[in-house]
């Protein structure tokens, strides 16, 4: 049985993250992990004529990046997965057309990352794909468009809120060793705090990720001490603190061994209020960052938790509150 | 107080608090600066090209205008409003950053499905309730 406890899934056959690309746009160009991404831009257009334009790029030239590091066409690849933010997944709905392979669209808003990342895992284990191509995206201007106000609006956000990273972010999966292997999973449940404010979904996720964590440890018997690092994707400031509390209120401390992208991929000193956020978030920084410091061998093990923010803003004026799912993916690094 | 027994009350230590004396003061010298050099300008208009005083605030209302819609443009009025809060968004020029920032953002949906139909977005609900308005305080003026 690969399915452990309740919630996570072993991959006992060797699964491994093969390759990954990484895109992204000026600002996180300018902040401290700005030189390990692949490709940057410069403005938030990255050569495109509209906003949706420019993201969908984002994700197309991670994905050729991607391929191209592991040496294989598109048509190589037996399956696709990816999600993004937007409405009808467009970016990813829209990329898939350029690839001749089968496509699953799936959606878990700024836990996508994770999500694909664990279920092109689980079908490469169970032998229903022998690779397995997973992509994501976010851009700050088609958020802030379709989540929030006008980009140019002039609004005083409050701390709590967070800044969507401009990024795509593609990995491939596969059978063949590399330094990267992917172990386990756990999948999230959504879980709905009753917070509802948009401008802080910090507070809404926290509660979601904790629950993964915790499922995660209880269904492989397992404690913070066995991970050199527990991340999460975008909690920021507010939930970073939040998720560390629920986690010691359950006996679990992660306070050496704990992180997050969001609080990773900006400078304090960019504007960027409590953090990053976003599908590209938890993306960028794990495939570019993590797992690099992972080959200089400063990581053996890392659990990453994307958390995703199931935000609507029809649900959100119709005073409904947030629900929030976050998904687990255990990373080691395999040497010799 | 634990986070799992009552996470709504709980989490709002973890909550950073607006800064509501510092906004508000802000808020006050800004927007008050800004009515300042509006009434030198309309001073300003009469003198130098001696037309009525109304003309001369119509004339400061449409710089005022003018001047937040090119900022809109160029893209510094968000961060001035992120600094200056209430004194720049109650003003005339919050009125059209919210119209010209709509407008700029839906450029790319064509000029009628776009801009045309997304332009009052925001400013929408200040042109209805305004009108709404007009008409209660004008009928308690005809009824006392």
């Amino acid at each position: 049985m690969r399915l452990a406890g309740k919630q996570t899934w072993v991959f006992e056959n060797d699964v491994y993250i093969q390759a990954t690309g990484t895109v992204v746009g000026p600002f996180e160009a300018e902040g401290p992990l700005g030189s390990q991404f692949d490709v940057t831009y410069r403005d938030l257009y990255c050569g495109g004529k509209t906003w949706e334009l420019a993201e969908r790029r984002l994700m197309k030239e991670a994905i050729d990046i991607c391929l191209q590091k592991a040496n294989v066409t598109a048509d190589n690849v037996d399956f696709f997965l990816a999600g993004d933010l937007l409405n009808q997944n467009v970016t990813s709905n829209y990329t898939a057309r350029d690839i001749p392979v089968p496509f699953l669209c799936m959606f878990g808003a700024c836990s996508t990352s994770m999500e694909t990342l664990a279920v092109g895992a689980a079908l490469v284990d169970g032998e229903f794909a022998r690779t397995v191509l997973t992509a994501t995206s976010s851009h700050n201007a088609t958020a802030e468009r379709q989540f929030r106000y006008p980009t140019e609006l002039g609004v005083q956000k409050p701390k709590t809120a967070t800044f969507t990273v401009t990024g795509g972010a593609a990995a491939l999966i596969g059978r063949e060793k590399s330094l990267f292997r992917i172990s386990a999973a756990t999948i999230g449940r959504v879980i709905d705090a009753g917070m509802k404010n948009p401008l802080d979904m910090g507070s809404a996720m926290a509660p979601a990720a904790a629950a993964t964590i915790e499922q995660h440890f209880l269904d492989l018997g397992a404690s913070p001490d066995d991970y050199d690092l527990i991340v999460t994707g975008d909690l920021s400031k507010v939930g970073s603190v939040i998720v560390k509390e629920l986690l010691s209120e359950s006996g679990y401390d992660v306070a050496t061994n704990y992180n997050d992208c969001g609080l990773m991929i900006y400078r304090p000193t960019q504007g960027v209020f409590a953090g990053g956020s976003g599908c590209a978030c938890c993306a960028v920084v794990t495939y570019a960052h993590l797992l690099k410091e992972m080959q200089q061998g400063r990581f053996q093990k890392i659990l990453v938790v994307a958390t995703g923010a199931l935000l609507s803003p029809t649900m959100i004026q119709q005073k409904q509150s947030i629900p929030a799912i976050a998904h687990g993916v255990v990373i080691e690094a395999v040497r010799g | 107080m634990k986070l799992k027994e009552n996470y709504q009350q709980a989490v709002k230590v973890f909550q950073p608090k607006p800064p509501y004396v510092l906004n508000g003061i802000k808020a006050f010298f800004i927007g008050g600066l800004l009515c300042l050099a509006g009434e030198a300008l309309q001073k300003g208009y009469v003198f130098l090209f001696d037309m009525s005083l109304l003309e001369a605030q119509h004339l400061m209302l449409l710089t005022f205008i003018f001047l937040a819609i090119v900022l809109t443009g160029i893209g510094t009025y968000d961060s001035f409003s992120q600094f200056a809060g209430a004194g720049a968004t109650i003003l005339i020029t919050g009125f059209a950053n919210a119209l010209a920032s709509a407008a700029l953002e839906h450029r790319s949906e064509g000029w009628i499905t776009g801009v045309a139909n997304h332009m009052f977005k925001i400013g929408g609900a200040v042109i209805v309730y305004g009108i709404v308005v007009a008409y209660l305080f004008g009928t308690i003026h005809l009824i006392f």
